[in-house]
């Protein structure tokens, strides 16, 4: 593939507006309330220009930087999911005709999105997510659609956040693949530039429309030197060695009870990551009741009605809904879908109020375990 | 010049419509409906185990085991109890009136398995609607099984499905069929007791034997303990599971039961594939 | 015709059990035969009879007032009818009728107790036949109460 180049802010700039200008809807970090969320883009004045954030569990505040990055946080309560798998939608509507009725599906829309600003691990999360929607037996029409349409801009990280592991779980802190640019922030004393990798012909093209350099050889040390330091920097650590053993033999570990006196049974940690998927729908009719229409909804696995079945909740108590939430995360996920469905980007423990941390109950389990194997 | 048209959603969450062929009475709680696609392309083919997602319009959707009918029909046919809201809506409905349905869905019963073996079925309440696809399937192919047994078992007499079609099972196929209810008041002759009791009381060769059980979780559970007890090697179980289910294509998540998601990777399972899981509380 | 002997040898109950024992229970024994609706013993009738179901049917039943009698459980070929002879006060707690025309082999319950009394061997190995079948009883019981197929609230 081609050689990276280096662009300025304003190159980014020209690249936001070659996107606007293909047709994309070029969306990407921006603060809002308070925090870093994921919005439309018009141009680099409504990046997060000079914040950064302090996330540990249950924490998260956005705070000044002494530069001017442009990418120098990491990541935020939202997540790209908010795009490709939209948290609402009517999936078709009907009308009555007497005794009859006629169904009619959705128009499939196709909007063109460019994500700037995706990290290594919610590359890996996009890429889990297709395995749900289009990898699988029966594939979901508008993630596909939204997905193949998708531009990517990738951005290494310049620094680890309090709750990332990313490196434990082997998603980052480098981008990998899957992108069509990825940029690393440089900030030197006296400059600030973007070592930019291509990964696609249509990442190259889409460059070719904006001011650029070949990287020279120091320019690409020092990109690597970025990666290389934020890999030592991350904030949490887990230990996945047979974690899916470990969990399916601790279904019944007492820890569990110790985590339900704590979790309040939110489902912010499953909204805020960016691998859930689960949806439920509601059918709804107008007031003639000659009208229905099917929506289909973001749902999470610690709603009441989650597992309803014959009058009652199968995962009647709070234990058994994060049980299920993190062995599902975990362990079955590999079943199911042949890798984690963790990425290590920290969001569970960032905004879960408890601050429930997800690696320290799996060493809490893990360490239970050596202790209890141990010969007496 | 022709009109270009807006590309619309191809979406296994769409229904196709079908027409209600006929409602048929089964029990005081429990109906049929035999529905045909209106479009007349005639039914989808299905798999016996397999089930379909049935909307009541404007009420909600459902899943419903096919039922039937007998391998030479081109209808399908869905044994629905009326418990729920949109089951009460489906128990509404009249000939000729529209249904969406989504589907067939899911595992099957291991027929092709079976050829050689001993099979012994055990049905509980309305666990014998997805599975009379399977009798339907063996008896077509009668000559290729061993002894085939029918052990069922429900709450009164008066639960009982199906049972203007045992005489032909017993008497043209040779099929054990032995019934068995939880109480009964003194009209009734036949067996008084759990489904489990009648194991005892039918000839099959357990080593050679491919048991499918539907049914009640607790009333499985029995029956599984029942057959590893008369020495069924477990990877010759058939179990099937329920669980709340929304879209039935592994997208909302709702079913999962352990690593498997009952909508594609079940209903059916082998016994030893989820035992790890199986009667593990609030799985 | 078989004796009463090789009846007892062939029927699961006393599968296995020793010839000496075969023998001695076989002087407790005798042939019976109910028709069908014919009451075999009644609740809270002092229990001295132990059946061996050859063939037939049996129906425990309940009779509440106001009510149609409710079967609890049926026994059938190759089970056993009542246990109560074994244990005190030796009174029956259900109806047993027969469905259908049924043959059996009736014990002496009170003989039977003295000679387990005498042996206790002979006494451990029938206890060993009956303990299983009272605890699937019980099993059964629980199940019945489960009401597993009922619609749940």
């Amino acid at each position: 593939m081609n050689k990276p180049v280096i662009i300025d802010p304003e190159g980014l700039n020209q690249l936001i507006s070659t996107l606007t200008r293909m047709g994309f809807q070029v969306v990407g970090p921006t603060v809002r309330e308070e925090a870093i969320v994921y919005e439309k883009l018009e141009s680099i004045k409504d990046l997060p220009e000079g914040f950064t954030d302090e996330q540990d569990g249950g924490i998260y505040r956005l705070k000044r930087r002494s530069d001017k990055a442009l990418f120098g946080y990491v990541v935020g309560p939202h997540s790209w999911k908010k795009f490709l798998h939209p948290p609402e939608r009517r999936l078709w509507s009907a009308d009555s005709e007497g005794n009859d009725f006629k169904i009619k599906p959705e128009k499939l829309e196709s909007p063109k999105f460019a994500f700037l600003g995706v990290r290594a691990c919610e590359m890996h999360a996009i890429a889990i997510q297709d395995k749900v929607f289009i990898n699988d037996k029966y594939v979901d029409p508008v993630y596909q659609i939204r997905r193949e349409n998708a531009f990517f801009i990738a951005v290494n990280c310049g620094q680890a956040g309090g709750t990332c592991f990313c490196v434990s779980m082997n998603t980052g802190p480098k981008v990998d693949t899957g992108f069509d640019l990825a940029l690393t922030e440089i900030l030197d004393t006296d400059r600030h530039y973007f070592v930019v990798e291509v990964g696609s012909d249509r990442g190259a093209a889409c460059l070719e429309q904006v001011t650029h350099q070949q990287a020279q050889n120091e320019e690409v040390r020092q990109a690597e030197d970025v990666v290389e330091k934020t890999s030592g920097q991350m904030g949490r650590t887990l230990d996945t060695t047979h974690i899916k053993e470990l969990l399916y033999d601790n279904l019944e570990h007492p820890r569990w009870d110790d985590i339900a006196e704590r979790c309040l049974s939110c489902a912010n940690c499953t909204m805020v990551c960016p691998t859930c998927f689960c949806s439920t729908v509601e059918d709804v009719t107008d007031i003639t009741g000659t009208h229905a229409e099917r929506w289909q909804k973001w749902d999470s696995c610690f709603t009441m009605d989650f597992t309803y079945l014959h009058g009652g909740e199968v995962r009647a108590s709070t234990k058994s809904r994060y049980r299920q939430w993190l062995t599902h995360k975990l362990a079955s996920w590999q079943d199911q879908f042949g890798s984690s469905g963790c990425v290590g980007c920290g969001r569970c423990i960032t905004w879960c109020p408890p601050a429930i941390d997800l690696t320290e109950e799996i060493s809490q389990i893990r360490d239970s375990e050596t202790q209890t194997s141990k010969p007496t | 010049m022709a009109v270009k048209m807006d590309p619309i959603i191809q979406s296994p969450m769409t229904p196709q419509l079908y027409r209600v062929e006929k409602v048929i009475r089964e029990t005081h709680d429990t109906f049929s409906l035999r529905v045909i696609p209106k479009d007349d392309s005639g039914a989808r083919a299905f798999q016996p185990g397999q089930f379909n997602m049935l909307y009541a319009f404007g009420v909600g959707e459902v899943p419903i085991s096919i039922s039937g009918p007998k391998p030479s029909g081109r209808s399908m046919i869905h044994t629905i109890r009326d418990v729920g809201t949109v089951t009460h809506a489906l128990h509404g409905l009249k000939k000729d009136q529209t249904v969406g349905l989504r589907g067939p869905f899911g595992s099957a019963w291991p027929i092709e398995l079976a050829k050689g073996y001993d099979v012994v079925i055990m049905a509980g309440g309305i666990g014998l609607a997805p599975l009379r696809p399977a009798l339907y399937a063996l008896l077509e192919q009668r000559d290729q099984f061993g002894e085939l047994s029918l052990l069922y078992g429900t709450r009164k007499p008066e639960d009982l499905l199906f049972t203007e079609e045992f005489e032909e099972w017993r008497g043209k196929y040779g099929v054990q069929v032995k019934l068995t209810v939880d109480t009964a008041d003194s009209e009734w002759h036949g067996n008084v007791g759990v489904v489990n009791t009648l194991v005892q009381r039918v000839t099959f060769d357990p080593v050679n034997t491919i048991a499918m059980i539907c049914g009640p979780e607790v009333m499985m559970r029995f029956a599984v303990l029942e057959l590893k007890h008369c020495g069924v090697p477990e990877d010759q179980i058939f179990i099937t599971m329920e669980r709340n289910m929304k879209c039935a294509v592994g997208f909302c998540g709702h079913c999962q039961f352990g690593p498997a998601f009952i909508c594609k990777d079940g209903p059916v399972f082998r016994y030893d594939q989820v035992k790890q899981f199986f009667g593990i509380r609030e799985i | 015709m078989k004796s009463l002997e090789s009846i007892l040898a062939n029927h699961p109950f006393f599968e296995n059990l020793e010839a000496e024992y075969l023998a001695l229970i076989t002087g407790c024994a005798s042939n019976v035969r109910f028709e069908a609706g014919q009451f075999i013993y009644r609740q809270d009738e002092e229990a001295n009879r132990f059946y061996i179901i050859r063939e037939g049917k049996v129906a425990l039943e309940i009779c509440p007032p106001g009510k149609k009698p409710i079967t609890v459980q049926t026994v059938t070929d190759g089970e056993i009818l009542g246990w109560a002879w074994l244990v005190p006060p030796y009174h029956c707690q259900f109806d047993a009728q027969a469905v259908e025309l049924t043959r059996a082999i009736v014990l002496d319950g009170k003989c039977l107790r003295k000679k387990c009394e005498e042996d206790h061997t002979l006494g451990y190995a029938l206890l060993n036949r009956l303990l299983p079948i009272i605890g699937k009883t019980m099993e059964a019981t629980r199940l019945q109460l489960l009401d597993v197929y009922g619609v749940q609230d």
